[in-house]
Order: C-alpha cells, then sequence, then structure tokens
C-alpha cells in the first residue's frame, strides 16, 4: 500500500494551500482530486476579484488558482492523482478512491486534510413547486455550462436568492445578451458580497427584490414564467400578491453546503450551524489526525480565507503525522447575541495569537463583537457594518485565554 | 409502410410488460412511444408499491390481476436486475379502527392475501417510530417496493433484446381499419398491424376515439410526494398507510426500492388537459405533511432532496381489459390506476396470451434474458478492479452523489432501448438523483450525451422536444478545455 505522511483530499483552492502547507513542514503529501485538473470552483470563475487579499491583486479564478497549482506540480514532494474520487477513509486512516488509471486506489495516510469544498442546494432541497421543466438550474451549473462548456441555458432570467454565485451569473448572463428580469431574496438582506450587489446587479440595473420569493413555476419542456410574492416576517409568502413573470430560465443562488458525506459512519463531531466538522485552531476535527479547511468545513465568500485557513490546516496534518502536533485540553468557543457561528470551535490556551471567524446573523451598523474568556474580556472591535454575506474575524491572544470565550455582539 | 403482426400503443409499465411477454413469440412486434423514452407516464411517477392484494374489491380485475402480479415480482425483478424489496406494508389505524382493518382483512382473505392484524407492540416492533396514536395495523408481509421506472425500462430492453421494435417520440394520431388488420399513423410514419394493443394510460381513451371504439370520459388525480434523502432510510422499514378512504389509499409513508423515503400521494382531481402538467401545489404538499405527521412523526421534512407529482387515470372503478367486440384483434387496457403497477406483468402475460391466440402464434425456443450490468455501488472490490482494468471509463465516477461511473452511463446510452436524454440516463443509472440532484453531474452527463450521439451540447434534452438545458452558444470569454 503506497504511504504517505499527508492525504488531502480535493485539489481546489484549499486542498492545494494544505498541500503546501503540510510540505513546508517536510511532510510527503498526497492529493486526491476528482477532476481532470486542480483547481476546484475556481476553473469556473472567470470573472476578477479573486486574490485583493492574498496576493493584493485582482486576480480570476483561473489565474488565482494555476499560481498554487504552478507550486504544487512543481514540487515533487507532492503526489497528484486526478479523476481519482475518495469513496471512504476508515480509522487507520486508510483512503480508499477509485480512478480510470490506478482502479481501486488505498492509500496510507499519516494525517488526512479534508478539502472537499461545497455543493448547491437544489430546487428539491427547498421544494419548488409548480411543474418539472427544463429551465431550472443552480446558479454554479448555469456558470459551468457557460464559463466551461461555451453554452447559455437561456435569454429571460429569474434569479432566486442572491448569493454570490447567483449575482455573478446575472452579470454574465447580461453581458451574453440576456435579459435577467428580477433578482429575489427571502430574507430582508442579501447572503452576497456588497461589492458583488453593486458590481453585478446595480452597474447593469438588473433590480433586487428582498424578502421576496418564488412561489411556483410553469412550463411543459421549457420554463414559460414563475410566479413570485412578497414574504411575511414568518417567510410564508403573500399569495394575495403573487405576480407572475414570463421567463425561460430559473437559476437558485439559494446556500450551499459542505460536502461532507465522506464523514458519516467516521465519528467526525459536525456543528449543525456550518454544516462541516467542528474543529480546534489547527483545524483538527475530534478525530485524531483528521483535519479539515475551506468550504467543506465552513462556507467562504473569499478564496483568500479558504487558502489562509487550509495553510493552517495542512502544516497542523503534517505536525500530526510526525507527532509534534501540540495537544492538550482546549476551551469551547461560543457564540451569542448576533453572531451566528464562530470557528474554530474549540482553542488551546497557550501562545501565539488565534483567529476567530464569524458570521453575524443579519446587519449591523456600528456595533461591537466582543470576546470573553472565563468571563473577563480579551478584545473588541467595532467594524462600521457586518453583513452575514461577509465573513469576519477578529484575532486573540491565546495567553489570555483563562477559560470559556464568549463571542457576541453589542451595542 | 411498415408490417407488424402486433402493435403496443403506450411505453408504460402495462405497455412494455406486453411487448416483453409478446417477444416470447415468434411474431414481428412495435411498440410506439409518444415521450422521448418509456416509462414517461404514470408509470414514471408513482409510489412504486408493490401491493399485496388485499385492498381491491374480491372478484375485480383489479383484484385478481394485483394478487398474480404480485406474486410474479420476485422473481421478474430478480431476472430483470430491478431494484425490488419485499418490505411489508402496514395499515394503521387509531382507537375505533379496528373494524375497518378487519373489514380490509376479511377482502385480503377473499383475495387469498396473507395479512395479520396486529397490535401496537407488534407494530412498534416493525416500526419503532409509528405514531403515538396508531394503537392496531394490517400487516401484509409480502407488500414490497419496486422501482417502477426502472421496471418498465427492463422489461423494454428485454423486448428488444428478443426482436420487438421500439419506436420513440412517436404519437399514434391516427388508426383505422383496414381490410386485414389496421393502419396505424404517427408523426413520424405508418405501419400497418395484424393486432393493436392500446396501453396509452391517460391517453387510452383519445385512442380508442381515433377508431370510434368506445372512449370513456376519464378522470384525473394529481399526487404530490416527496422524496428524502437516503441518510433517512432508516426512519421508515415497511410501507405505512393511513385507512384507506373514499378518496384512495391515502398518504403513505415507505421506504423505496432505491433506499430513499418516499412521503404521499396526495389525490387532487385536475381535468383532462391538465393530465401530464404533473403540477405540485402547496396544498398538496401541506397535506402530505399532515398526513405524515400521524402516521411517523419523526420523519425529518428538512431532509427532501426532490417534489414530484404523477396523475392517476381512471375509469370507472375497475380495470378496463378486454378485447373489443367491435373490432376483433383491437385489446384496450382503460383506467389502469393503482394498483396498475403490480398488476403489470400479469397483464402482460394475460394480454400477450390473448394476442398470440388471435393470431395462431407460436413461443419462440428461446426467451433471452437481459446481460446483468455493472454498478459500482453493488459491487465488490475484486469486480470493480477488473471491470476498471478492462475499461477505465468504470472507475470515472461522474455522479458523486449516487457513485455512478461513466462507464455504466455510457452502458445506458448504448442499453437495448438507447437513453439519449439527460433524465433517460437518470432514470437508469440514477445519475443525477441523489442529493445533488444533478447539480454537479448535469453538466457531465450532458458532455457525454454530446460526444456520443454526435450533437452540440445545445441540442442534449432533459427529455422531451423542447427541453434542451443550454440552448445558446456564448459569444466570449470561456476556455474550453
Ligand atoms: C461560484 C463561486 C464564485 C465565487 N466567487 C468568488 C470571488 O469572486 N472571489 C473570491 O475571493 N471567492 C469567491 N468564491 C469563493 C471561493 O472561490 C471558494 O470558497 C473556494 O473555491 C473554495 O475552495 P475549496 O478548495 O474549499 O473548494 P472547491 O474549490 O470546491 O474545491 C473542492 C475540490 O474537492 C474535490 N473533491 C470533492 N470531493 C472529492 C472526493 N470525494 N474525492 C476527490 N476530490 C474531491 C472537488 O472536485 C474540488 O476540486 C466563489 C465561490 C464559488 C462557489
Ligand atoms: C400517484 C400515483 C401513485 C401510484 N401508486 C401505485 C403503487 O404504489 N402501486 C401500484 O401498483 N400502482 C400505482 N399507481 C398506478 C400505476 O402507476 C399505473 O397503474 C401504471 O403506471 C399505469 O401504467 P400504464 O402503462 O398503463 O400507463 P402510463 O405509464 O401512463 O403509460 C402510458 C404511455 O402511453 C403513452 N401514450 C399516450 N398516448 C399515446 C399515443 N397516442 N401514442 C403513443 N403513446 C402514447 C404515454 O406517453 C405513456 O408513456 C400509481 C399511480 C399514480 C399516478
Amino acid at each position: 500500500m503506497k504511504k504517505f505522511d499527508v492525504v488531502v483530499i480535493g485539489g481546489g483552492p484549499a486542498g492545494m494551500a494544505a498541500a503546501l502547507g503540510a510540505r513546508e513542514k517536510g511532510a510527503t503529501v498526497a492529493i486526491l482530486e476528482r477532476d481532470t485538473r486542480l483547481g476546484g470552483i475556481l476553473n469556473q470563475c472567470i470573472h476578477n476579484g479573486f486574490g485583493l487579499h492574498y496576493f493584493g491583486e485582482e486576480l480570476t479564478g483561473p489565474e488565482y488558482a494555476k499560481r498554487f497549482r504552478d507550486k504544487v506540480l512543481a514540487d515533487s514532494g507532492i503526489t497528484v492523482y486526478l479523476e481519482a474520487m475518495v469513496l471512504s477513509f476508515n480509522e487507520q486512516k486508510v483512503v480508499r478512491a477509485l480512478s480510470p488509471t490506478e482502479g481501486l486506489l488505498e492509500i496510507q495516510a499519516g494525517a488526512i486534510c479534508l478539502a472537499m469544498g461545497c455543493r448547491e442546494r437544489s430546487a428539491g432541497a427547498i421544494g419548488l413547486l409548480g411543474t418539472r421543466p427544463a429551465g431550472i438550474y443552480t446558479a454554479g451549473m448555469a456558470q459551468r455550462l457557460s464559463n466551461i462548456d461555451g453554452y447559455l441555458v437561456g435569454k429571460e432570467v429569474v434569479i432566486l436568492g442572491s448569493g454570490d454565485i447567483g449575482l455573478i451569473m446575472a452579470r454574465r448572463m447580461t453581458s451574453e445578451g440576456a435579459k435577467v428580469k428580477l433578482v429575489a431574496e427571502i430574507m430582508p438582506f442579501s447572503s452576497g458580497l456588497k461589492r458583488n450587489i453593486v458590481q453585478c446587479l446595480n452597474d447593469y440595473n438588473i433590480p433586487l427584490r428582498y424578502s421576496t420569493t418564488v412561489t411556483r413555476v410553469t412550463g411543459k419542456q421549457r420554463l414559460t414564467g414563475v410566479y413570485v410574492a412578497p414574504v411575511d416576517e414568518k417567510m410564508q409568502p403573500i399569495l394575495e400578491k403573487e405576480e407572475y413573470i414570463p421567463c425561460d430560465t430559473l437559476l437558485l443562488s439559494v446556500g450551499l453546503i459542505p460536502e461532507n458525506d465522506l464523514l458519516s459512519g467516521t465519528g467526525v463531531q459536525m456543528a449543525a450551524v456550518t454544516s462541516g466538522a467542528m474543529v480546534d485552531e489547527y483545524r483538527a476535527t475530534s478525530v485524531p489526525g483528521v483535519f479539515s479547511a475551506g468550504n467543506v468545513l465552513h462556507v467562504h465568500d473569499l478564496v483568500d480565507n479558504v487558502s489562509e485557513e487550509a495553510f493552517v490546516a495542512g502544516r497542523a496534518a503534517a505536525d500530526f503525522a510526525k507527532g509534534v502536533l501540540p495537544c492538550g485540553d482546549t476551551v469551547a468557543v461560543i457564540p451569542s447575541d448576533g453572531v451566528r457561528y464562530a470557528l474554530p470551535q474549540r482553542v488551546h490556551p497557550g501562545e501565539g495569537k488565534v483567529k476567530l471567524y464569524f458570521r453575524v446573523d443579519k446587519v449591523y451598523k456600528g456595533r461591537t463583537v466582543v470576546v470573553t474568556s472565563g468571563g473577563k474580556e480579551i478584545k473588541r472591535k467595532k467594524p462600521l457594518v457586518m453583513a452575514p454575506g461577509e465573513m469576519q474575524n477578529i484575532e486573540i491572544e491565546k495567553s489570555l485565554i483563562t477559560g470559556e470565550i464568549k463571542i457576541y455582539t453589542e451595542e | 409502410m411498415e408490417k407488424f403482426d402486433v402493435v403496443v400503443i403506450g411505453g408504460g409499465v402495462v405497455g412494455t410488460a406486453v411487448l416483453r411477454s409478446l417477444s416470447a413469440y415468434n411474431a414481428k412486434i412495435l411498440l410506439l412511444e409518444k415521450s422521448s423514452d418509456v416509462a414517461s407516464g404514470a408509470s414514471r411517477a408513482n409510489s412504486g408499491i408493490v401491493h399485496a392484494g388485499y385492498d381491491a374489491e374480491p372478484g375485480t380485475k383489479k383484484a385478481y390481476f394485483n394478487v398474480k402480479g404480485a406474486a410474479m415480482f420476485p422473481a421478474l425483478t430478480k431476472a430483470l436486475g430491478v431494484p425490488y424489496r419485499m418490505v411489508g406494508s402496514l395499515v394503521a389505524a387509531k382507537e375505533g379502527g379496528l373494524p375497518a382493518l378487519q373489514e380490509l382483512k376479511a377482502r385480503g382473505d377473499a383475495n387469498g392475501v396473507k395479512t395479520e392484524i396486529i397490535s401496537r407492540e407488534e407494530i412498534l416492533r416493525l416500526e419503532p417510530n409509528i405514531g403515538p396514536e396508531i394503537t392496531y395495523a394490517l400487516y401484509a408481509p409480502e407488500a414490497g417496493v419496486v422501482s417502477p421506472y426502472k421496471l418498465t425500462i427492463a422489461q423494454a430492453d428485454q423486448a428488444v433484446v428478443n426482436g420487438a421494435t421500439i419506436r420513440l417520440e412517436e404519437k399514434v394520431v391516427a388508426l383505422q381499419k383496414s381490410k386485414d388488420g389496421f393502419i396505424l399513423r404517427t408523426e413520424k410514419g405508418e405501419y400497418t398491424a395484424s393486432y393493436v394493443i392500446n396501453a396509452a394510460g391517460a391517453g387510452a381513451s383519445e385512442v380508442n376515439a381515433l377508431i370510434g371504439e368506445y372512449a370513456p370520459m376519464e378522470t384525473h388525480g394529481v399526487g404530490d410526494y416527496f422524496i428524502l434523502d437516503s441518510k433517512e432510510a432508516g426512519v421508515v422499514n415497511t410501507v405505512v398507510f393511513p385507512l384507506p378512504d373514499e378518496k384512495g389509499k391515502g398518504i403513505l409513508v415507505g421506504p423505496t426500492a432505491d433506499g430513499n423515503v418516499i412521503l404521499g400521494p396526495t389525490s387532487r382531481k385536475v381535468p383532462h388537459e391538465r393530465a401530464e402538467e404533473n403540477e405540485v401545489t402547496r396544498e398538496g404538499l401541506d397535506l402530505v405533511r399532515e398526513g405524515v405527521k400521524r402516521l411517523i412523526p419523526a420523519v425529518n421534512l428538512r431532509s427532501v432532496i426532490r417534489v414530484y407529482a404523477g396523475t392517476r387515470t381512471a375509469v370507472g372503478s375497475d380495470f378496463i381489459i378486454e378485447q373489443s367486440a367491435r373490432f376483433p384483434h383491437y385489446f384496450m387496457l382503460l383506467g389502469i390506476c393503482s394498483p396498475g403497477l403490480t398488476s403489470a406483468p400479469a397483464i402482460g402475460e394475460y394480454v400477450a396470451a390473448a394476442a398470440a391466440e388471435a393470431l395462431g402464434l407460436t413461443k419462440k425456443k428461446e426467451f433471452l434474458p437481459l446481460p446483468a450490468r455493472f454498478h459500482l455501488n453493488k459491487s465488490s472490490d475484486e469486480e470493480i478492479k477488473q471491470k476498471v482494468a478492462e475499461d477505465p471509463a468504470y472507475g470515472r465516477i461522474v455522479c458523486r452523489c449516487e457513485k455512478v461511473t461513466e462507464g455504466e452511463i455510457l452502458d445506458a446510452i448504448r442499453s437495448p432501448l438507447p437513453a439519449h436524454t439527460v433524465d433517460a440516463i437518470k432514470r437508469r443509472v440514477r445519475a443525477g438523483m441523489g442529493r445533488c440532484q444533478g447539480g454537479f453531474c448535469r453538466p457531465r452527463v450532458m458532455e457525454i450525451l454530446s460526444r456520443e450521439l454526435n450533437v452540440p451540447l445545445s441540442s442534449v434534452r432533459m427529455g422531451d422536444k423542447g427541453s434542451e438545458i443550454a440552448p445558446y452558444e456564448v459569444k466570449e470569454g470561456y476556455e474550453k478545455v
């Protein structure tokens, strides 16, 4: 059986950064990627806007991916298996994959780093009512069809949900001559980045209606239209105000779900809010030697954060494989009062700093974020605005940790 | 004009069952189906239950074919490689429901169906999650679940293997008696037949009208369903029904043959012109939620991966399965509503025998089996290794949720009855039927179809004509890889 110190599952930005992180620590690394090339979802994100934080310049998705891919491929300590889909891994950290060239592949890992990314919520998952015609797509599927295959899904478009992919596709389809008639968002705020609302909708006069949903769709073979209606405080549509919009395309941008199917039965503890694993600051899960980073851990809006997080996980996985990862007791990080979740969920007290990533539950202007440990305040910060669509972070000194960490907002 | 001995109109589970049985005889046979694939009508969207047979009125055709059909399922599905499990069913009743259960049991006894009335304690052993109000149940251990579209497709495939012809996207629009048989016309061609079998489901009355046979008013009832993620599979073990009422067998909770959980159906009347819309409604889904709560309250509705609707077509209260008195050699199958799926194999044998007798057909020496297919999900490590070594396409996973390989998709495209749409592939190999509902694999399936059928991606369809998925070319800004 082949052996590697660190086996990375998934070769998107998270997987590539994790592999490079592990290499910094001298580990031998394998990346198992299901697709025909490295890069993950970035390969279909041909728009600008990647790498502002990490590289200090604006790159397209494929450009950002290429910078990492070139490094990975140049490193002889990293073995890349392409078209290799991981089927399972067990307690002994034997990873099983299937590939056309290798057949059933079994690899013994010293540590495993999960980097499988996420998938989109489907029409079925939101119980979309009406008929079942062609013309209904998740935004990412439409993005792949246009940006990788070169085909446009339709000409008259309604988008449900204001997630980033939906916003970006609104602009993309408009530039291809389609008419985007409406973006309907069920929440009173967008889950997308502010800059995407400005650059993808406002600049093209595409209307965005909050607290609005699609109530049903019509059409037999191809979509002929959708009904939209405002929703009340309980998110129930106000059907008397239903309005019909003729269109041939409905794009869904209604949420991303970490792709954690591999974890069922492994004993890795999951967090309900993120649908990802519970981790400490090394991105170590509850199962020793299993690490997680990127969209499979929690859905990110900026790839820069993905890369940063994955470097941490990759280095830690290498340390674990060599038996030098610090261990010991952790304290829990508990979000409340406006903080929907915080990650890592557990932190080791000690030396150095740790960044707590978190998301808020609605748009806050001029509200303060407070972190306490053992009942004592250890950090506070007052960002101008915090929106659910934009991941926040706050850095704390580990030496100040004396007990349970609480993170919340206050006036 | 092509000449056939027998033409079957309609490629549902009934029409293909007839075709399969007929293909055992020495005869030139044809099936005409108006959609882009078989299993496009009621046989695609139903509950997938192999009813034990206690429900049908004793002495009816429904009772006869149900009981006979159900008994054929274990061997038939095994031979065809179709998912089927004899999971048993429960009709769950609250306090006061005992007399109704006893009535059902009496019917079961009259129909020769094994049933038993069991107490709450015994129910709990079968269904630990049963609702608190349920006190008794009628247990039918021989009820089962089957994949209705896979059965339909496999029947079609085996018929083709045995020499039958199937023409898709050919709606019968004219049918007339000729001197020595019939002339059928579709949008694409003309055929003559010595014997015609009308198995057109919701379109059967219309087909009868074409030739001037009795064309009764049909009633159509739409049923809405939820399908849950396979991770919920443990919540229910048998098919659990409420007590039936005048509208039908009620809203059930059960496992599907492929390992998901199914909830539904409702029964909403729709006019004939809307019988093929299969629209899912809010009221319908609300009724399902309500119904399910009483039977298995633990059902997790947040794990829904799909909602859909199917339409039943009924004519009066029993099946109409008879040779026309006015036109000898014309056989009609009308009002094949539930338990039509269960009855189909028995109906197929019966109708084929009638046609064979009328035409004096003889049985072939050999009835060829359907070759077994590789399914990654159901294979041992050794089988997988060998298969991938033979053809690397079996090592390339396309649908990650259901673990379907490119090799399996190619098999579907190269089937006896070839799949040429995304939905046809989905029904054969489950690519796109899992929790992400094709979000990831649909473009890949389209790429494979485009390559194999040698057509541009823009003409790859979901199903019937007009359902192209990505019909326009992008002008700029993509890199072909
Ligand atoms: C459509 C879209 C638009 C975005 N736009 C921007 C933007 O403008 N700017 C920005 O900064 N960020 C953007 N982001 C965010 C950022 O790009 C993503 O968060 C980032 O790509 C996530 O990286 P990842 O490696 O975690 O996941 P992915 O990129 O999804 O990579 C996961 C990889 O794992 C592989 N994989 C999964 N399961 C298995 C398995 N079992 N075996 C083997 N391999 C497997 C997959 O094939 C994939 O290659 C966008 C994200 C999306 C989805
Ligand atoms: C909601 C629901 C739940 C059900 N649950 C069950 C169950 O659990 N168990 C059970 O045993 N039964 C069940 N049934 C009943 C069962 O599904 C049907 O009895 C069965 O599928 C009928 O098959 P069929 O071949 O007669 O009709 P269909 O499957 O409708 O096939 C008829 C075919 O004829 C084609 N056609 C129509 N007109 C023409 C034409 N002019 N030319 C060419 N082709 C034509 C149609 O396109 C169609 O493909 C259920 C039905 C419904 C709707």
